[in-house]
């Protein structure tokens, strides 16, 4: 056997096992952060949607399936479980500043989240889009595992789901910045909180990148948000049925 | 550390119970948040020294679990681009839905909570 067909034996081995689907992910991830850094966190530069871009090309290149890939990312995608109760660290240790705004963030998250579902539902009715296609939208701006039960118990389709939350997340994370500058927010809590409200884990990262404060909230934000949107709907949801 | 990634585990994997019994829509993992701030608020600042290195343990495990949050959400990111088809006839449509729904989202809550908050200053 020649040494060409023998590095192909090693790359059917490989890509075979978890190992090297893991080792990409946290390399393209690591770049992906290095350039964002590089570049003063600019908001376009998004590190999730980067990396999903290197890891999306070298599967289409190599023409691997998605689901082979996930067999091995799965022991990343894992940890978003805890990384959500880790979420409790951040607001415990603003307990303080949490309670002093306890009036705006129960009010906000309230509108919010209506507003949220609000805008979605009405723009799917003026685009004259189908009801699973409309239903799948309508949690999009919750974290994933809510969207995704809120989507099943409304007649949506979960995966459809899954793929508008992540674009919602990383279409939060990579404009907010503009669209807020725009109109001249300066209250880090106030922003934070629109990125946590809107575009969940993904624009809570991005929050927490570049402001303690804005961090806390968009983690309060985002917490409450996927408990509210998951009680109007069941609310909403039994009055219909 | 590892009393850190114990605690977590453990009150995700009570959040999934309790969400499995009640049978709620709210995911294990958010209960299991819920949890966890409700019993480091109850058991305060303590005096006893190992309730606080392992306060001190959770924390750090947390932090460190929360400093690379954008990676954990890569596995998932992966498969919009792998399954675009899904959305078919759709895509230009729920693409102009999410970008002007997450904009006026963000902008309308930012600006509510901006307002509130500096109401509540004024009192």
């Amino acid at each position: 056997m020649n040494s060409a067909a023998r590095l192909y034996e090693v790359w059917v081995y490989l890509q075979a096992e978890p190992l090297f689907w893991l080792t990409l992910t946290v390399g393209s991830y690591l770049a992906a952060d290095w350039l964002y850094r590089a570049a003063n966190l600019f908001p376009l530069l998004n590190p999730v949607a980067v990396s999903i871009i290197i890891v999306g090309t070298c599967l289409i290149a190599f023409e691997i399936e998605y689901e082979r890939y996930f067999n091995g990312a799965k022991f990343i995608h894992f940890l978003l479980g805890p990384a959500t109760v880790a979420l409790a660290i951040p607001i415990y240790l603003n307990w303080k500043i949490v309670l002093s705004e306890r009036r705006a963030i129960l009010g906000v998250v309230l509108a919010g989240s209506a507003f949220a579902m609000g805008v979605t539902y009405l723009l799917a009715v003026l685009l004259g889009l189908d009801q699973t296609t409309t239903m799948s939208l309508l949690p999009r701006s919750v974290t994933a595992p809510i969207a995704m039960g809120v989507s099943e118990l409304i007649g949506g389709v979960p995966s459809l789901t899954a793929i508008i939350t992540i674009m919602t997340g990383i279409v939060g994370a990579a404009l907010g910045t503009f669209a807020l500058d725009l109109i001249r927010i300066k209250n880090m809590a106030a922003r934070g909180f629109g990125f946590g409200l809107a575009s969940h884990g993904i624009g809570t990262a991005r929050a927490m990148n570049k402001n303690k404060t804005a961090g806390v909230f968009a983690a309060v934000a985002m917490g409450l948000s996927g408990i509210v949107t998951s009680l109007i709907v069941q609310i909403v949801f039994r009055i219909l049925a | 550390m590892l009393v850190g990634v114990f605690v977590i585990l453990l009150f995700q994997l009570v959040g999934e119970a309790v969400q499995q019994y009640f049978q709620l829509a709210v995911p294990g993992p958010v209960i299991g948040l819920v949890l966890l701030l409700a019993l480091l608020l109850v058991a305060r600042p303590s005096t006893s020294a190992a309730l606080s290195s392992l306060r001190a343990n959770v924390i750090s495990t947390a932090e460190g679990l929360l400093a690379h949050l954008s990676l954990l959400f890569v596995p998932i990111g992966v498969g919009v681009i792998m399954h675009l088809q899904l959305l078919e006839t759709h895509l230009f449509s729920v693409v102009g839905i999410v970008l002007v729904g997450t904009i006026s989202t963000i902008l309308f809550t930012a600006v509510l909570f901006a307002r509130l908050v500096k109401r509540d200053g004024n009192e």
